[in-house]
């Protein structure tokens, strides 16, 4: 079995005396596309997000090839941020440049190369995404997945060992959504990139998933190959997976005293 | 005893948000000048950093130019009708030159420039980098491994303290001309006159002292616009109170460091 690249242990976030996290343990096993799974509200993005370094985390540990996150000075961070690509939900395009300089700023900030070089690398990268003829378009006068693509573009630029996306397919019409998959996987098959996708979209998890985890309320539900996901009888991640009306979710949803809180307690 | 303690703590919690406030300023501050040398000297990254640099300068000083021009030279002229009744009486109108250059040199070119480039570049710069935390620029940046301070706070701090003082040269210059006209208009003060009793009033160092406010207002106006734009939260709204709070704030705390830097040249009298 591989490696992992990336271990997440017994890691816990609190906001404002809130456990957003709870005690979250998982690996990122190198060359593999794990999919963190999880509802609105369930800690997948902030998981995500402590894994790059942004935030940091109040216990626990994480890992990253042998090394932890917690001990890291800020020029170790930087080197450790250089060898991952993040897709953010938005894209996260700097809207004051053109898609090939967003592509290019990277490279021209952590590299010696010259710009005609850069130019031919930022023409690649752009051409893996599909967005070659839209180089010089400013990000407003992209589509959501064309800004979706053009991010993922940007994080490739520095060619990371591994990519994070944070809900690469919301709020994209289906063919454009599993056009984003298609590159995932790509990336994954064609150059060896580990990936961390957080999503909530079933289909798109079952298209690229070598791995899932299921979060709920901050809390780890299961972890297993998109076939054990579905093959699970714990009523969660049944519900979750299969996308069922009626089930644990659901029930602590119903659950809410919604009459009492209606009626001002008179019933 | 509740509403005793209330306004304590009420006070208290006021207290420790200005000092707080404060501090994030000082450290937004230091971590910007501790950049520099990354971020304009470095091998890597220079060329990006200068035309950032200079995008900055074009827009908060060479596009609030012909405001600042227009405003300061209202400025001088009120100064100077306001003025010509009283002196008249003391049969002083020739010192209108006098009063009006020193007002506009330490006082009104610096302060009223400062105050203009607020509306202008300080609500803009706290929009701007209130959108990108909201679009997850920032966010993207940092996973970059590129610091936003070295990025974006950097060429809007020096840009901002630069073109707050060439706008401030412009509107002393402005300010003073404004009141030639009218002395020359109303006062029959001829321009000659007028220009001969300015260079003999103003002292190099009321230009000089004007310019060194000029120059904090700057970094004031630019610190604070970028700190509270880093700070938003709660999306296009944050962003709205973020420029909002910005020209607020910024106006109180630009006559507040006037005032201490007017005590403290009346103190050394300078």
């Amino acid at each position: 079995m591989s490696k992992p690249a990336i271990q997440v242990v017994d890691v816990t976030k609190i906001y404002a005396g809130a456990k957003v996290l709870d005690a979250i343990g998982l690996d990122v096993v190198e060359g593999q596309t794990l999919v963190i799974l999880g509802g609105s509200g369930s800690g997948k993005s902030t998981l995500l997000r402590l894994m790059i370094g942004n935030i940091p985390y109040d216990s626990g540990d994480i890992v990253a090839w042998g090394r932890s996150l917690h001990v890291f000075t800020p020029a170790e961070m930087d080197d450790y941020r250089r060898s991952i690509g993040v897709l953010f939900q938005s894209g996260a395009l700097f809207n004051s440049m053109s898609v090939a300089d967003n592509v290019a700023l990277p490279l021209r900030e952590h590299t010696d190369l010259p710009e005609p070089t850069i130019a031919i690398m930022v023409k690649i990268k752009l051409e893996l995404v599909g967005l070659r003829q839209h180089a010089d378009k400013m990000p407003a006068e992209l589509s959501g997945g064309m800004k979706k693509r053009a991010g993922l573009a940007r994080a490739i630029a520095l060619d990371p060992k591994v990519l994070f996306y944070d809900e690469p397919s919301a709020g994209l019409d289906p063919v454009t959504s599993a056009q984003i998959d298609q590159l995932i996987i790509d990336l994954n098959r064609k150059l060896g990139v580990t990936s961390v996708v957080v999503t909530h979209e079933m289909d798109s998890a079952f298209r690229i998933a070598d791995r899932m985890v299921l979060l709920d309320r901050g809390k780890f539900v299961a972890c297993g190959s998109p076939q054990e996901m579905r093959d699970s009888t714990d009523p969660l991640v049944r519900q979750f997976v299969h996308g069922l009306t009626e089930g644990p979710l659901t029930d602590r949803r119903m659950a809410g005293g919604y009459e009492v809180d209606l009626l001002g307690g008179g019933v | 005893m509740t509403f005793l303690l209330r306004p304590i703590t009420t006070l208290g919690a006021r207290a420790a948000a200005l000092l707080e406030f404060l501090g994030g300023m000082g450290y937004l501050l230091a971590d910007t000048f501790v950049s520099i040398p990354r971020g304009l000297l470095a091998r890597r990254g220079r060329r990006l950093a200068w035309r950032n640099l200079w995008a900055q300068m074009v827009r908060v000083g060479v596009r609030s130019i012909p405001i600042v021009m227009l405003v300061l030279f209202c400025i001088g002229s009120i100064l100077a009708l306001q003025m010509a009744p009283v002196l008249k009486e003391y049969g002083a109108t020739q010192q209108t030159a006098n009063i009006i250059s020193i007002a506009v040199f330490r006082e009104m070119g610096p302060l009223v420039s400062a105050i203009v480039l607020t509306g202008f570049a300080g609500a803009s710069i706290a929009a701007e980098i209130g959108t990108m935390v909201v679009s997850e620029e920032i966010e993207a940046l940092e996973a970059e491994a590129i610091s936003p301070v070295r990025f974006l706070v950097l060429p809007r701090v020096l840009g901002t303290t630069i073109m707050m003082t060439c706008v401030a040269v412009v509107g002393d210059l402005t300010g003073v001309l404004g009141g030639l006209v009218v002395a020359d208009f109303f006062l029959g003060i001829s321009p000659t006159q007028y220009v001969h009793r300015t260079f003999e009033a103003a002292q190099v160092h009321d230009f000089v002292t004007g310019l060194i406010k000029a120059g904090v207002f700057g970094m004031l106006i630019s610190t604070m616009a970028c700190l509270l734009g880093l700070r938003v939260t709660g999306g296009a709204q944050g962003v709205g109170v973020a420029t909002t709070r910005t020209v607020v704030l910024t106006i109180v705390a630009l006559i507040i460091v006037d005032l201490m830097f007017t005590a403290m040249f009346y103190y050394y009298g300078w």
